[in-house]
């Protein structure tokens, strides 16, 4: 089959939607356009029970007792927001400590950040240089007044896949509420929120090749019952939970993307493992001072961060711009600081610089894979023959040994 | 972020990547920048009796900017005396390459890179002049 440019390997910043889930969605948009808060006549009863449909589905993916557990949200973002902010609002009175990691995504760590302003204590414990956060070193941060953990399921950098269950049973003993922001892991490794004691967990659709702009948060309504306090006011939908007009197409979707992952999920990660080790294998076969940034099996089946050492990410990124991937560099970002997980690992900021990000997913092939390898390699070669620093490597020059001047 | 089509071409075919032996009298070599902020720049000259940059080369760690800015201020140089490379303003370079405000430091690591290079060139003929002198 003929490549066709540009090809797609950020798999973990979002994902095409599935033709089948898209085929799902469309009549409620135009046909069954109702709104679900609509209870006098057909086009709201149609709508509803789509929606809860869609509940049980997802519920029953992730190991939840009932649809009811699951609240509809915009997407992740707001799923973590609702969660962190909602379960410090409600139980605030108990205490006012929260355990999360320093791996979180920005929308766990900087509403943690806002509740700091309101008078909360946090403690960001740090993931090791495997990206692996340690369960002893979540207990070890317990104390009295502590009301919430907050670990994601997988890491969006380097894919490391966190002990929850461990976790879950040192929150439970505790009855602290535990959340998971279960974002990159759906359906790429096992998620059950019943055996792995989790009280709260984000889900979004756009990962899983569903939809942009919906998402769910879990909420345990037994053993026991989590409350919440909203954080949106409005109609009250979503039992008072999250008020706004249900995304009734995207809700269908979202449950039409968990169904293919249901069926295909497990036969899908073998593929998508063998084709990341592909690439893995290949790039490290051809090129010397290559660095796999996190753990190297419990990670992600897609996900590959590597540090082409002496190469600057966003220089190579332009130099494969055919080829969609992401960096920790901090030219990607405006801050100019690069990614602060992999600086949490310990990595040292020139890795972190060189670090790129490929994200395998459904819709990539072998031939891509070959392709991107082949052409990898050719460019890191060519930027290293451009680089001082690889010249000094050459030479027998340690680069820590220098006294270099930040600017 | 898009690129400009002038630092796409700069670093698609980069002038004068490469190295001068540092150790020539007659060489400048300017080593700029850190690799814990994700570029590095050596740029190096080489200066005839009469004070012109007769050859210059880069070698860059970085972003496309930091190699357009690089390659860029050697073709710039060169040709050019000590006193009117080292006039050479970061702003000139951000201007011809169109570099966005969050690049603008590619461009200054770049005037540093020259800077530095006429003045390791000066000591190094400073040095040897009073070494002359002395004997």
């Amino acid at each position: 089959m003929a490549l066709k440019f540009p090809i797609y390997m950020d798999n973990h910043a979002t994902t095409p939607v599935d033709p089948r889930v898209l085929e799902a969605m469309m009549p409620y948009f135009t046909h069954d356009f109702g709104n679900a808060a609509s209870r006098t006549h057909a086009f709201g009863w149609h709508a509803e029970a789509a929606v809860d449909a869609s509940r049980e589905s997802i519920a029953s993916f992730i190991g939840a007792e009932s649809g009811k557990e699951i609240v509809f949200t915009s997407g992740a973002t707001e799923s973590d927001n609702l969660a962190i902010k909602g379960v410090a609002e409600y139980y605030g009175n108990k205490g006012k400590h929260i355990i999360t990691t320093t791996i979180e995504h920005k929308a766990v760590l900087d509403s943690c950040k806002r509740l700091e302003k309101q008078g909360f204590e946090v403690t960001y414990v740090n993931a090791g240089t495997d990206g692996l956060v340690n369960p002893a070193d979540i207990e070890r941060a317990m104390t009295e007044k502590t009301i919430l953990v907050s670990v994601m399921l997988a890491n969006n950098e380097v894919g490391s896949i966190q002990p929850i269950a461990e976790i879950g049973k040192l929150t439970r003993a505790r009855g602290v509420v535990f959340h998971v922001d279960a974002v990159q892991g759906l359906g790429k490794t096992p998620f059950d929120v019943r055996a792995m004691n989790v009280d709260l967990a984000s889900l979004t659709a756009h990962k899983i090749y569903g939809p942009k702009g919906v998402g769910a948060l879990y909420v345990r309504r037994s053993k026991p019952r989590i409350r919440l306090v909203a954080q949106m006011d409005g109609g009250g939908h979503e039992r008072g939970n999250r008020s706004g007009t249900l995304n009734v197409p995207g809700i269908v979707g979202f449950a039409k993307a968990v169904d293919i992952l249901q069926r295909e999920g497990v036969a899908e990660a073998e593929k998508i493992r063998g084709l990341r080790d592909r690439l893995w294998k290949k790039l490290v076969d051809a090129l010397p001072e290559v660095k796999l940034n996190g753990h190297p099996t419990l990670r992600l089946p897609g996900n590959l961060n590597l540090s082409f050492a002496f190469v600057e990410g966003e220089g190579l990124m332009m130099a494969i711009k055919d080829v969609a991937v992401s960096s920790g560099s901090a030219c990607t970002s405006a801050s100019l600081e690069p990614s602060y997980v992999l600086r949490s690992m310990g990595l040292d900021e020139d890795m972190a610089h060189s670090s790129i990000r490929f994200g395998l997913g459904r819709f990539n092939t072998e031939e891509e894979v070959d392709y991107v390898a082949e052409l990898v390699t050719a460019k890191v070669r060519r930027l290293r023959d451009m680089s001082p620093l690889w010249e000094m490597h050459q030479d027998g020059i340690d680069i820590k040994s220098i006294q270099w001047v930040a600017h | 972020m898009a690129y400009s089509e002038r630092v796409i071409e700069h670093y698609e075919n980069p002038r004068n990547v490469g190295a001068l032996d540092k150790n020539d009298a007659s060489v400048g070599t300017g080593l700029v920048g850190a690799p814990a902020c994700g570029d590095v720049m050596r740029l190096q000259i080489r200066v005839n009796e009469s004070g012109v940059i007769e050859d210059a080369k880069f070698k860059t760690f970085g972003c496309g900017s930091a190699i357009a800015s690089s390659s860029l201020a050697t073709e710039w140089i060169k040709g050019k005396t000590l006193d009117e490379a080292g006039s050479i303003q970061n702003s000139q370079i951000a201007e011809e390459l169109n570099l966005p405000p969050v690049k603008i430091h590619c461009s200054v690591l770049a005037e540093d890179a020259i800077k530095s290079a006429i003045e390791d060139y000066r000591k190094k003929r400073a040095a040897r002049q009073s070494l002359e002198k002395g004997q």
